[in-house]
């Protein structure tokens, strides 16, 4: 018997597609976000960070229902996709991707808000002091000077979007192939009569990748942290 | 020409300084911490707008209140930070090359090869800053300003950090800097050896204004900086004519006298200028004899202030130029010394002076 059955790759590479995306699309703008939040004073930052924040303290099933009114095929942003430029997002792995990325994001925003707070802004000033604009001194030295928390804070969104359930499932439902990613699998298994062992690999997989997935970020954050000689 | 009005106020502190600055020079600005030395530094290099005042350097004009406020990014001001601030993502060449890469064209007085040979960077080259000693960091900090193609290069207490012997190392580097720049320097120091080797000229700042400036004799004498540094600041320039030399020893014509000094490489017929010490001045009342090096000149008292309270400075005309000497309030009643009396001053050391004309 091969080590993974036909259901659990599918769901495998399911939920390894959908992270992916969560992340690529969240990351920059949880990069602005945090640059937001960590540099700029403007009235309504602490609402702000609040509602980024929603995620780790609502039920992910509240998440799943605001993004089904707002991206639904009648909601006021999912109705202007489908109309303008026909993409729907609901019971789509895109949506699937959106929903995860949503209960991620707080996730990358904390931890580059955290290395942004420790960047010396002296560094900021010299670049400025050698020539280097707004931009380019946020490409050149702010940017790689952060590089080790957009790094596990992706990792992390990455490892946590493996496993998003009920925003996945009540935005974009548990379509197989579709949106049925390794814990919504987990959860059909377990519902469904003698799926008990498929549930348990499913369970053991999950964890395998929770697991690599904090490894990873931690072992890549400590090389980061050496090649800017803080270790 | 670096020309400077700044006032600006943060909190309770207000700034309200100007001075104006020949170039190539040195300008140390000193005074007590909390004066405004780093705010005016941090105003020149455009890090903060003051509230009114014009920045001009050479010809172009850097800040004019509610006119021109060019940004700190397009100054072209190398600015040496008291920490030093080197990238710690990047090797010392490549924090080298920083400022270098986003220089105007036009501009290319310094090279890497050449900045590197000047600040002896070269073995440092691949390394990373946190592999660096403090004086190293100071020195790639120094090359990076400069390879940015500064045309005013600002240094805020190069060596305040560094012990001792580093920084014994690092001065002949910043001796180096002074004598080949064609560019002003702006140094800001608290340390009296670092003023008195490497200054030209001297503002003094207290309370966010400037109490004097000047050559370092006409503000050593000045009681903000007696205060700022103690009464061993106080020093005359004097100028001098080299007689002959030989072995490192000089023979100088100064006033009517001559003092043998050691002043390392001295022509014959070379004017120099010398920086005298009142602490390296003894006052005589009578000729002095037996002298192993007979340094002395002869002269009157013109004024005879109160330093402490049991030290007084005597200045005395030897001969057409002036001279300070230290004496005890107690020696000085002793002698009976008073404006007029006619002493001897035994110089017992003078140093060749880097700043511009005497004042």
């Amino acid at each position: 018997m091969p080590l993974l059955g036909a259901a659990e790759r599918d769901a495998l590479l399911l939920s390894l597609s959908v992270a992916l995306r969560s992340v690529a699309v969240s990351l920059p703008l949880a990069i602005a976000a945090a640059w937001l939040l960590t540099r700029r004073r403007f009235i309504g930052r602490t609402l702000l960070d609040a509602l980024i924040h929603l995620p780790l303290v609502l039920p992910p099933v509240v998440i799943g229902y605001a993004l089904l009114l707002l991206f639904g095929t009648r909601g006021p942003i999912g109705g202007w996709l489908d109309r303008e430029l026909g993409v729907q997002l609901i019971f789509t792995r895109a949506g699937a991707a959106l929903a995860t990325g949503v209960m991620s994001f707080p996730l990358i925003v904390r931890a580059v808000r955290l290395s942004l707070e420790g960047v010396d802004r002296g560094l900021e000033q010299a670049a400025r002091t050698l020539g280097a604009g707004p931009l380019d001194r946020f490409a050149t030295i702010t940017l790689p000077l952060i590089a080790p928390g957009i790094l596990a804070g992706a990792i992390t969104a990455f490892a946590a979007g493996l496993g998003e359930f009920g925003a996945v499932i009540t935005f974009a439902s548990n379509i197989p192939g579709e949106t049925r990613t390794l814990p919504l699998a987990l959860y059909s298994a377990l519902q469904t009569p003698g799926g008990d062992a498929l549930a348990a690999r499913l369970a053991a997989l999950s964890f395998a990748l929770g697991l690599a997935g904090l490894l990873a970020s931690e072992v890549l954050a400590r090389l980061m942290q050496r090649r800017l000689g803080r270790a | 020409m670096l020309s400077v009005r700044l006032q600006t106020t943060r909190g309770a502190f207000s700034l309200d300084v100007a001075f104006e600055v020949q170039t190539p020079a040195v300008v140390a600005l000193i005074g007590a911490s909390g004066s405004g030395k780093t705010t005016t530094l941090d105003a020149l290099a455009g890090l903060l707008a003051p509230a009114a005042g014009r920045i001009a350097v050479g010809d172009s004009v850097l800040f004019d209140a509610g006119a021109i406020d060019v940004p700190a990014e397009r100054r072209r001001i190398g600015y040496v930070f008291q920490d030093s601030r080197l990238f710690p993502h990047r090797s010392v060449r490549g924090n080298l090359l920083y400022g270098e890469r986003r220089a105007p064209p036009g501009a290319r007085d310094f090279a890497l090869d050449g900045v590197a040979q000047l600040l002896g960077l070269g073995a440092l080259l691949g390394r990373r800053p946190h592999q660096l000693s403090g004086g190293e960091r100071k020195r790639v900090a120094i090359g990076r300003a400069l390879l940015s193609q500064p045309r005013l290069l600002l240094l805020d207490e190069p060596l305040a950090s560094l012990d001792p012997a580093r920084r014994e190392e690092l001065l002949p580097y910043l001796e180096r800097l002074r004598d080949g720049l064609r560019i002003p320097i702006v140094y800001v120091s608290h340390q009296l050896d670092e003023v008195y080797r490497l200054a030209t000229q001297v503002v003094l700042l207290a309370n966010g204004r400037v109490a004097a400036q000047g050559d370092l004799g006409a503000v050593s004498r000045h009681p903000a900086l007696r205060e700022l540094l103690g009464p061993e600041a106080a020093c005359v320039v004097v100028a001098g004519e080299v007689r002959g030399a030989h072995g490192g020893l000089a023979r100088v014509r100064v006033g009517d006298g001559e003092l043998a000094l050691y002043l390392g490489e001295a022509q014959p017929r070379e004017r120099v200028l010398l920086l005298v010490r009142a602490r390296d001045v003894i006052l005589s009342a009578e000729e002095p004899r037996g002298l192993a090096q007979p340094n002395v000149l002869v002269g009157a008292i013109t004024a005879l202030a109160a330093e402490t309270e049991s030290a007084r400075l005597a200045e005395v005309d030897a001969g057409g130029v002036r001279l300070l000497a230290r004496v005890s309030a107690e020696r000085a009643d002793a002698l009976r010394l008073t404006v007029g009396s006619r002493v001897w001053l035994i110089v017992n050391d003078a140093s060749r002076y880097a700043g511009g004309p005497s004042a």
